[in-house]
């Protein structure tokens, strides 16, 4: 008889998920490549909240995971403005071509 | 989930884990934005799977909807908006800045690694146990905790949506000069 899912793997598989959504934002250089990486990370993270809560018969993860999804919603919808503006400003959305706040 | 049989849970489990990391590989390696975009929604139902597999219906709902639905078709729209899939040159030469980073990358997994084997669950026990979440409901629970303990947070995060509304159409609104 096999036993329960341990929470460990749960939490194996967030860090994978997490380490990999940290790869893209550092190697890619394409600004909406780099944006999902993120949303990525922030599922990952999403997971092992709710994870936690699941093992510890409690709801708060549960409410942090929806503002965390309210935050990414509110944060795709500002961020792909930007890269609209972005691309119209300079052509591109490629990061290193970006020196706009350097002065 | 009450009914299912330990096997099964397995099962899923195994099967969603392999998919959401194969998944996020191929959101990282390809090279076509799109291609990027259609992997992250592969991802993101997979992790829906695993919520439903935790007891968190609503949360797995939510998840298809506002992830999988509202924020994927935003990015999809905007990629097609600004013809990013036929300029998408990505040379994936090794340079040194990148081989930096992989490395950092890698010892932050090794430091996740050692904190999730070296430290145990601890906090306290709630009340919300499977049983009470399925006499309950978990849609109605989460509102009831969410319209009750958490209201304050909530109207905030209100606030935040209606200024992120606002922020977006004022940046993408067409200038006079």
């Amino acid at each position: 008889m096999l036993p329960e899912i341990p929470q460990t793997l749960y939490y194996l598989l967030s860090a994978v998920l997490f380490t990999v959504g940290a790869v893209g934002v550092i190697t890619r250089r394409n600004a909406i490549v780099i944006f999902m990486c993120i949303e990525l990370m922030l599922n990952a993270v999403n997971l092992s909240f709710i994870t936690s809560g699941s093992f510890l018969n409690s709801l708060d993860g549960t409410i942090f995971v929806i503002f965390i999804m309210a935050v990414a919603a509110a944060e795709a919808a500002v961020g792909l403005a930007i890269f609209v503006l972005i691309f119209r400003l300079k052509g591109t959305v490629h990061v290193d071509d970006f020196n706009l706040l350097k002065g | 989930m009450i009914g299912i049989g330990i096997g099964f849970k397995w099962f899923i489990f195994v099967v969603m884990a392999l998919m959401a990391t194969g998944s996020s590989l191929m959101i990282v390696t390809r090279k076509n934005p799109i291609h990027s975009a259609l992997w992250l929604i592969v991802t993101f139902f997979s992790v829906a799977i695993l919520y439903v597999l935790l007891n968190a219906t609503f949360i797995a709902v939510a998840q298809v909807m506002v992830y999988a639905g509202a924020v994927m078709m935003l990015v999809l729209f905007v990629i097609m908006l600004i013809h990013l899939e036929w300029g998408a040159q990505w040379k994936s030469k090794l340079s040194f800045a990148k081989l930096m980073g992989g490395i950092i990358t890698v010892m932050l997994f090794l430091q996740i690694l050692a904190g999730v084997f070296t430290y145990g669950s601890v906090g306290q026990m709630g009340s919300y146990s499977t049983e009470k979440l399925a006499e309950l409901g978990n849609t109605r629970a989460v509102g009831s905790l969410l319209y009750g303990k958490y209201v304050f947070a909530f109207e905030v995060a209100s606030i935040l949506l209606l200024v992120g509304i606002v922020g977006a159409v004022m940046l993408a609104r067409k200038r006079k000069d």
